[in-house]
């Protein structure tokens, strides 16, 4: 037990824990933060994995930005007091409908990351120094050999924003 | 993990603490003042053994944590009363001038330890119907993440905490986007709807001016070649004849850049004129209603926090960071350079505070969309041009090269400025 070991331990403790608890806890926000948390233990992971780069990246997006969409999208959904229940029947079969949705769905995204982990071939690690992977590598990479993937998230990107955009201006009153 | 690679971490923290420790690069030998931190650093870790590659780390890192937390505490201390001193000047009054210890009064600057015993010594008043657990925990993250940025800030020529991080930059963004929870967490657990309306603008401030702030700091990182902020400065140094600095505010794009930012980052902290999440008169102290006592204390000591560190990242990035104005002036240890560039800027940021009125909502959004992104975007184009034309030579076509910079950077403001001010403008004051 190197303290290298342990540390991954407690990073993989903290950062499966609350995403586990998350799914168990009753008050959505508190879930929303939780999970927050366990973003940021899978960027300390990338940390203890040497890539700076990576973890800094998943702070700044998912602790930064995709939480502040879950937690708008949270309260933007937040069913109203006052609105009127709708029947017994259709609550059940909503019900329904949202199980096998949701089983459907992590199925699928289950089957698409086994299937990832298994197909890819491992190498053996390295024995000899560990490969340094400098911000400016990084950056000659994604603008030299991955220029066209890039370019193509960023118009996908930009046409979810324009499309945000439209969704939420006013309707002209004509 | 193998023994093998344990001792190549090891070896590689052993190589951080020697990176933090010794100064390199320097042709003549270092004046004592220059290198003092790090001598002092260097004699507090030689008292372990040589092949104590953790422990060594650990003591470097529990030294630094320590040095930045005293000098920033007391910063902080001191800005406080700084401040209401000075608003008092400008509003042609005395402010505090009351606090003496053991009958010394020092123009009333003893008034932070005061202030930190009656915070202290508050009632500690929680709503019945808050979140209990959010509402303790929000004020220490403000605190917790508004200080993490400190740790890759060049003090000085040997004086960075994280000397080998090579995604300065980035970290330090990074940790800026987690206090953005926190203020949502302060206004969410309060239960009231002043918080929770007051954590929205907040949340929509904060989201608006980050674009802007990253925007503005990408070309120094396009001219410097690294993300780095001990390189940013590197690449700062020189003077042309002794005199004038190789800062980036001496070009077109910087200093461009330096007014954008300046105002991005008054919004980020939220300060006057952009302090709408607090609003005291329209939203009631806003996510701040339902705190008191200490963890209201902490609440500024992590805005005070967040001040100082991102007038820090504006020192580094655009004045020089610890670079000496003129050549003769380089005999004053550099870490004093970046302190005294440091206190300028946040004092400047009091001044705009005493000047300036709170802008209403709207008018905020509009500024940071309409404004400050498209101009941070030219400023880009801006960058690259400057870079591209580098290598030109004699006076004309250096002549030449400014007269374009300028003009690509003043031709979008002037247009700008004119298509959203029409209409608005000037203001006709009839009853004053």
């Amino acid at each position: 037990m190197t303290p290298t070991v342990i540390s991954l331990i407690l990073i993989a403790v903290v950062t499966l824990g609350t995403a586990a608890v998350a799914l168990f806890l009753k008050n959505i926000i508190h879930c929303a933060i939780l999970l927050v948390v366990a973003w940021a233990g899978i960027a300390a992971f990338y940390l203890w994995a040497g890539a700076e780069f990576v973890a800094f990246a998943q702070v700044l997006v998912y602790v930064g930005a995709v939480s502040m969409i879950v937690l708008f999208a949270v309260l933007l959904t937040r069913p109203r007091s006052d609105a009127t229940p709708p029947a017994a029947g259709t609550v059940a079969v909503r019900r329904t409908a949202a199980h096998l949705w949701g089983k459907l769905t992590a199925a699928l995204v289950a089957t698409v990351l086994v299937a990832a982990v298994v197909t890819t071939p491992f190498a053996a690690p390295a024995t000899d120094a560990e490969p340094v992977f400098a911000v400016k590598q990084i950056g000659l990479a994604l603008m030299g050999e991955h220029v066209g993937a890039l370019l193509i998230v960023g118009v996908l990107l930009t046409v979810a924003l324009l499309g945000a955009v439209v969704i939420a201006a006013p309707e002209n009153k004509e | 993990m193998t023994v093998d690679s344990y001792t190549a971490l090891a070896k590689h923290f052993a190589a951080i603490v020697a990176e933090t420790t010794t100064p390199t690069g320097a042709a003549a030998p270092a004046p004592f003042l220059e290198t003092l931190p790090a001598d002092v650093l260097n004699w507090v870790v030689n008292f372990l053994p040589d092949d104590a590659h953790w422990l060594r780390w650990f003591l470097t890192s529990i030294v630094a944590i320590v040095a930045i937390l005293t000098v920033f505490g007391l910063t902080f201390a001191f800005l406080t009363v700084t401040e209401r001193k000075l608003l008092g000047r400008f509003q042609n009054r005395y402010g505090p001038n009351r606090v003496r210890i053991f009958g010394v009064r020092v123009f009333g600057f003893f008034q932070p330890f005061a202030d930190a015993v009656k915070a202290l010594t508050k009632e500690d008043i929680v709503p019945t119907a808050a979140d209990k657990v959010l509402h303790l925990a929000a004020p220490a993250a403000t605190v917790a993440f508004s200080l993490l940025g400190f740790a890759v800030l060049p003090y000085g020529r040997h004086l960075t905490a994280l000397a080998g991080m090579d995604a300065a930059l980035l970290y330090f963004f990074a940790a800026g986007a987690a206090s953005e929870l926190a203020i949502f967490m302060a206004g969410w657990s309060s239960l009231n709807k002043y918080s929770l309306i007051a954590a929205m603008r907040a949340l929509a401030q904060l989201i608006s001016y980050e674009l802007p702030l990253l925007l503005v700091a990408v070309p120094a990182v396009m001219v410097a070649g690294t993300l780095s902020l001990s390189g940013i400065v590197e690449a700062q140094g020189g003077w042309l004849g002794g005199v004038v600095p190789h800062w980036n505010i001496f070009t077109p794009w910087g200093f461009a850049g330096a007014i954008i930012f300046y105002i991005a980052a008054l919004a980020e902290c939220n300060r006057c004129p952009f302090d709408l999440p607090e609003g005291e008169s329209e939203i009631i102290a806003g996510y701040l209603t339902e705190y008191s006592g200490f963890k209201y204390a902490l609440f500024f000591m992590g805005e005070y926090f967040g001040m100082a560190a991102l007038s820090g990242l504006g020192v580094a990035l655009f004045l020089g960071g610890w670079q000496a104005p003129c050549e003769f002036l380089q005999f004053v240890p550099s870490y004093v350079w970046f302190y005294v560039k440091l206190v300028v800027v946040i004092l400047s940021f009091m001044w705009m505070r005493a000047t300036l009125l709170r802008l209403r909502m709207d008018q905020l959004m509009r500024l940071a969309w309409k404004c400050l992104v498209p101009l941070a975007l030219v400023n880009l184009a801006t960058v690259v041009f400057w870079e591209r034309t580098a290598g030109w030579d004699g006076p004309a076509l250096q002549a030449v090269r400014w007269l374009a910079a300028l003009a690509l950077v003043v031709v979008p403001f002037v247009l700008l400025g004119k298509t959203l001010s029409a209409g608005f403008g000037p203001r006709k004051y009839r009853y004053a």
